[in-house]
């Protein structure tokens, strides 16, 4: 996996749209979720939804950036 | 995307995030107690806590005349602006005075028991850590100019943000999502984690940019809706002038007229006549609903301030509306102690971003790209990577190297 990316890649196709774009639109989306369904609650069902939500961008951040690394 | 295309928004990228990052930094830093200052103020005994009474005692109120007299009576020299009830707690009043009924920094706080009117504090919201912090991050210290300033600064990193998602599709269209290079040079490494990080935090990054930006025209957008709704409203007071303190009738009866007109509300604050968020003739109630989401919006009602007649409860305009609802949003303080460790955790890695961001501007005058050996731009070896260590450029660069040179602006032109 490592020893792919270690070289350059000019003759690598580009990846196609949803390859691309699929992961930060799917985080993007979560994280509108998450702000505004918190704005819809107090306290109740719509602050948990908001915690996890907003929670998966952070830790799939945290995952590729640091997590990855230390399990290897 | 072509590279005249990419070389355009790369210098749209560079400068936007330059001119506004050692703000953007200085914002994230103070904003992160910020997020925290309700329990900040009460490991630090600065919170003000009703003391527990029983029965029949801690359910009655004494009229809200009297808890104003009686922190009038702490500084006789000064006039009431606003009172509050504790956004928490109802038994507890805010009775903020200032010298004269204009905006100032210049204000005292003293927070009155409701159930029988004895001052319980006096607390000092203009000093100590928590407020250099608040100052720091709102103005500056340098009152509406610091905050339109920042506002300013706010709007770049929109700009920024918008050019930095239109880039991570050349930098990202052949790695796979989350890719960190770690094997080759730091400056690659942290390219792809100011990606990474970037493309994560990017739509609450654009959120709270967006309505921090909203804020600091908040003090523009009351004199305006000053100017546009209440000048016609207050036609019929032309040329008097501000209600003296002598003629003015009870404000408990005002805030009541105003719980009248509208039910399932509650008291906000309330505006004295002559401040910012009233008009000379007004006691101005500002209610709030009952419900999550009508409780961030006001509603206000004007009411004489001499005869407690209602004279009109005006509806919201939009754009106070947008403020209002922008500032949770901003706060992130409307989703429990989850939601402010999120935001703690979003706003350490948007200081990532930021300075990875400036490592790697710093860092542009790399020499090992800048006379990159022939065979390198084509073979493995850790010479290649191009400038900006992005692999879908390099096939340009093999194909040309001026396109290379226009594509990696961002990170080697002056």
């Amino acid at each position: 996996m490592s020893h792919r990316h270690t070289t350059l890649q000019h003759d690598r196709p580009s990846m196609p749209f949803w390859r691309l774009w699929g992961w930060p639109i799917v985080l993007g989306l979560l994280t509108a979720v998450g702000l505004v369904s918190a704005l819809f609650s107090d306290g109740g069902a719509g602050d948990v939804l908001a915690w996890i939500a907003l929670g998966i961008p952070v830790l799939v951040g945290a995952w590729y950036g640091w997590g990855r690394r230390a399990s290897r | 995307m072509k590279a005249k295309a990419i070389k355009s928004w790369s210098w749209i990228h560079k400068w936007s995030s330059l001119v506004c990052t050692a703000f953007m930094l200085l914002l994230c830093v103070t904003g992160l107690p910020l997020i925290f200052h309700h329990e900040i103020g009460h490991l630090l005994g600065t919170e003000v806590e009703a003391p527990p009474m029983t029965g029949e005692a801690d359910r009655q109120r004494v009229s809200l005349d009297e808890v104003i007299r009686n922190a009038h009576a702490l500084h006789p020299d000064r006039v009431v602006q606003f009172v509050s009830p504790d956004e928490d707690d109802d038994r507890v009043w805010f009775v903020t005075l200032t010298p004269t009924p204009a905006p100032t920094d210049d204000f005292k706080s003293v927070a009155v028991d409701a159930r029988n009117g004895q001052v319980l504090a006096q607390p000092k919201f203009d000093e100590g850590f928590m407020w250099v912090m608040f100052k720091l991050h709102v103005d500056l210290f340098a009152g509406l100019p610091g905050k339109l300033f920042l506002g300013l600064m706010g709007l770049l990193l929109l700009v920024a943000i918008v050019s930095g998602v239109v880039l991570y599709s050349p930098f990202m269209r052949k790695l796979e999502f989350g890719t960190v290079r770690r094997e080759r040079r730091t400056r690659l490494k942290w390219l792809d984690l100011h990606n990474l990080l970037g493309i994560v935090t990017l739509v609450w990054a654009f959120v709270v940019g967006a309505t921090g930006m909203i804020n600091t025209w908040a003090d523009l957008l009351i004199k305006y809706w000053q100017y546009d709704q209440l000048s016609h409203i207050l036609q019929p007071y032309q040329g008097q002038p501000l209600v003296p303190a002598a003629e003015r009738a009870s404000v408990q009866k005002s805030l009541d007229v105003a719980l009248a007109t509208a039910p399932h509300t509650k008291p906000s604050f309330i505006a004295f006549p002559g401040t910012a968020f009233s008009s000379p003739h007004h006691n101005t109630v500002f209610l709030r609903g009952n419900e999550p989401l009508t409780s961030k919006l006001l509603h206000p009602v004007l009411v004489d301030a001499k005869t407690n007649a209602v004279t009109a409860s005006p509806a919201l305009p939009w754009y106070l509306t947008a403020l209002l609802v922008s500032q949770p949003l901003h706060f992130g303080d409307y989703g429990g102690m989850p939601m402010q460790i999120i935001w703690a955790v979003l706003d350490i890695a948007t200081i990532i971003v930021l300075g990875s961001g400036l490592y790697l501007w710093l860092k542009r005058g790399d020499p090992t790209h800048v006379h990159a050996p022939k065979e390198a731009r084509a073979g493995p070896s850790p010479g290649a990577v191009p400038p900006l260590g992005e692999p879908g450029l390099a096939g340009h660069a093999a194909r040309s190297r001026a396109e290379a040179g226009q594509a990696s602006s961002l990170g080697t032109s002056a």
